[in-house]
């Protein structure tokens, strides 16, 4: 299991889609490759913007399918970060 | 050869916008030459934006500007605007002329720079945190629509202003790159500027792949999520392309809540004949006294969202043949 803390990474405000890319290409997908589990640390991130989250986790919903989901966590969210989160995830799922 | 011309009127908001476009010829993009109303001038911070991309794609010795000679001439010094024209205005602006709580003109280029704009804006405007949260939200996801489609080398124009009559903050960013037509004409038909300002606002409509859920960075979701904001507020929305200027106008108070895909079934008008503007400009208007709290304006975006793929990948089956 990783844990990736993301408010040291992203501010408060997570919304750049760069930062996104950096952390899905260098921590998530190689975790997943390995098949380790992952928890999204969403601590003091008090908004996120719905393409930040997507830029996030849509490729590893893409490349590993639904069950994917059975392996990210998504830990101290507030209540806006975890309703983008849903929108992003439904989404990708509906796509799919 | 005539030059490119641009009029600040007396009046230019939202709802009037087209007070603006009338004095608006881009006939020669070798030059530009700005006049303005004598007496007093009043305009949205889209207009304000607009003029200083407009100022980026013309050489700048060959930008003329009659001298300013409305009352509020200060404004437009204290805005930033002939900073980015280039033009010494020789209007003096002095610490009791403040424009309030505002964010003048900024030029924004790079993703790092974005990130710090969303954060300084909020005290430049003193929201409170449930009003710096649409706006942050959206000013992020337009000025970055910018830096991944426009393909300028000058980046975004962004302004925002505080209206203490109408308690509103009103927000310009604008580009003067390829505009919305060619890009999102590489993975959809779009025969017309109207038509791809539609495309561009459908959710899951993006530039940068014709498959469905979009690629790993972009799911084509941004504007449709800001047109909702402003649509669900009550908020005039005007997104500005080519020869096409679609304006959302305000919904109905019992009909804010009915989100549409497709932005023709809003509440809004479409022209498809205005002066053609060489980028892309998106004026919102931000009403803080209806303002819905962030969050609940997900639940009211979600479904929507989620419909509208799940409704396109329908239109996609195959049909049984019935013999």
């Amino acid at each position: 299991m990783i844990a990736i803390p993301l408010r040291e990474l992203v501010g408060e405000f997570a919304e750049n889609k760069d930062i996104a890319r950096t952390i899905r290409e260098s921590q998530i997908l190689p975790a997943l490759k390995v098949q380790e589990d992952i928890t999204l640390d969403f601590s003091d991130v008090t908004s996120a913007t719905q393409s930040f989250v997507h830029a996030l986790i849509s490729e590893p919903i893409r490349q590993y399918g639904n069950d994917v989901l059975d392996h990210i966590s998504f830990k101290n969210c507030n209540e806006t970060v975890q309703k983008i989160i849903t929108i992003v995830t439904e989404y990708m799922q509906e796509a799919a | 050869m005539v030059s490119m011309k641009v009029h600040l009127p007396n009046s230019a908001f939202l709802g009037n916008i087209e007070s603006f476009l009338q004095g608006f010829n881009p006939s020669d993009p070798g030059s530009l030459h700005i006049t303005a109303n004598s007496k007093w001038i009043s305009v949205h911070p889209v207009v304000l934006a607009m003029v200083a991309a407009l100022g980026q794609i013309v050489p700048k010795n060959k930008i003329t500007c009659d001298t300013f000679e409305a009352k509020s001439k200060h404004y437009f010094e204290r805005m930033g605007l002939f900073h980015f024209l280039g033009i010494d205005s020789g209007i003096m602006v002095t610490e009791h002329e403040s424009a309030g709580r505002f964010v003048p003109l900024t030029q924004i280029k790079d993703s790092g720079t974005l990130s710090r704009f969303v954060t300084d804006m909020v005290p430049l405007l003193h929201l409170d945190p449930i009003h710096a949260e649409p706006i942050r939200y959206i000013v992020s996801e337009l000025v970055r629509n910018v830096l991944e489609h426009a393909s300028s080398p000058y980046g975004a124009f962004v302004a925002a202003q505080y209206y203490a009559k109408s308690n509103a903050i009103r927000i310009g960013i604008c580009d003067a790159g390829v505009g919305i037509r060619k890009t999102v004409s590489k993975f959809h038909d779009a025969p017309d500027d109207a038509e791809a300002i539609r495309l561009a606002l459908m959710p899951g409509i993006t530039g940068t792949t014709a498959r469905e859920g979009g690629t790993e960075q972009n799911a084509g979701a941004g504007l449709f999520f800001i047109k909702s904001i402003a649509s669900i507020n009550g908020d005039f929305f005007v997104l500005y392309s080519g020869a096409a200027l679609y304006k959302l106008l305000k919904q109905h108070a019992h009909k804010r809540h009915v989100l549409h895909a497709d932005p023709f079934a809003d509440r809004h008008s479409i022209k498809n004949n205005v002066p053609a503007w060489p980028g892309t400009a998106v004026g919102i208007d931000i009403v803080l006294d209806e303002n819905e709290k962030f969050s609940t304006l997900l639940d009211h975006i979600r479904p929507t969202y989620a419909r509208a793929v799940r409704e396109r990948k329908r239109e996609r089956y195959k049909k049984p043949k019935f013999i």
